[in-house]
């Protein structure tokens, strides 16, 4: 998805670094073999960026400058224009079971900005400090998610039910999980990781309250990621 | 951080959550909070670090293990200056964001979900 963007600005300075959330990596691992990417492709299995960045949904993007400095936090960050045609074609097709389709219709509606985001990228990776896209540190804490007590709780909560999952005690997962969606609704990494483990649609399960479409009907697709506020 | 007792490593604890710590300190970016003075202790307790860092302390009663949150300081980031993040690339091997300092990077978050 990255690697046209990242061949074009390379050259120019800019590295692009991918991170997978993906509790188990061998499912990060099977994408990226197929499109060997020349840029840094890490697997994050222990979702150290969520804690570190704030990340609350995929893909997401953060830049660094020169100096190790965050000039633009967390945000929605696609190379993409629109959502991908086949999701529209597969949504009409009867074929595909009534649940599946009703999912991809409102993954079509979810609003993508890969435009926008791509041109303030390359204004920045052109003028560097000059670039009106680049934002003083106090906006970038500023910008950089809500982190009280609901939302630190939450993040231990999925934390433990990972390790928990990952140390053979899958079982034992869940629990923390819901707890950690119970605290940080918005949060849809956490969300998304754990249906998708207990149903590959993310349909309804009788592990969690919710699901997917569920949730996404309840703020509206074009809700799904936040405006970009560039 | 997931501990198996309430004692905790003080060098894991700032490679996992970078935070520093000084003598009767704890510093992140411009942040300092100061800690009990145990100079000369080899590990610290998770309750005194939970209580003054506002980091929640939650504990897994089938299996013992106890998790360790992030700081609530009301914002993800604290400082502007890039957390160390070092994770295995897709072939396995080690890979720190700071080796890519002098060039400008984008980093994005993404999964197969």
């Amino acid at each position: 998805m990255w690697q046209a963007l990242r061949n074009e600005l390379h050259p120019r300075g800019l590295e692009i670094v991918t991170v997978a959330l993906d509790v188990n990596p061998e499912a990060a691992r099977v994408w990226i073999e197929q499109i060997k990417p020349n840029h840094p492709s890490l697997i994050d299995s222990a979702r150290r960026v969520d804690e570190l960045f704030g990340v609350v949904n995929v893909p997401n993007g953060v830049w660094i400058d020169e100096d190790g400095t965050i000039v633009r936090p967390v945000e929605p960050a696609s190379p993409e224009r629109q959502t991908p045609p086949e999701w529209q074609r597969m949504a009409d097709h009867p074929d595909v079971p009534e649940q599946l389709r009703e999912t991809l219709k409102l993954a079509t509606g979810i609003r993508i900005q890969g435009n926008e985001y791509t041109g303030a990228l390359r204004d920045w990776v052109a003028k560097g400090r000059a670039s009106g896209y680049r934002l003083p540190p106090a906006d970038v804490i500023a910008r950089s998610g809500v982190r009280g007590k609901a939302e630190a709780q939450a993040a231990a909560c999925f934390e433990l039910g990972t390790y928990l999952w990952d140390s053979g005690r899958r079982d034992l997962a869940p629990r923390h999980w819901r707890e950690a969606h119970r605290l940080q609704p918005d949060n849809w990494t956490y969300k998304r990781q754990a249906w998708s483990l207990a149903d590959p649609f993310q349909g309804p399960t009788d592990l969690y309250d919710s699901c997917w479409a569920e949730d996404v009907k309840k703020i509206g697709p074009e809700n799904y990621y936040p405006r970009l506020n560039l | 951080m997931i501990l198996s007792s309430l004692e905790v490593d003080p060098k894991e604890f700032e490679r996992r959550t970078g935070w520093a710590l000084k003598p009767e300190a704890a510093c992140k970016g411009e942040t300092c909070v100061t800690l009990p003075d145990d100079a000369g202790s080899a590990a610290l307790d998770a309750r005194t670090l939970s209580q003054r860092l506002g980091m929640p302390l939650i504990h897994d009663a089938d299996t013992d293990v106890w998790c360790l949150g992030p700081e609530a300081m009301g914002r993800a980031l604290t400082t502007a200056r890039a957390p160390e993040l070092i994770l295995p690339d897709y072939r396995g091997n080690q890979f720190a964001l700071s080796s890519l300092r002098g060039q400008k990077v984008l980093l994005v978050a993404w999964a197969s979900w």
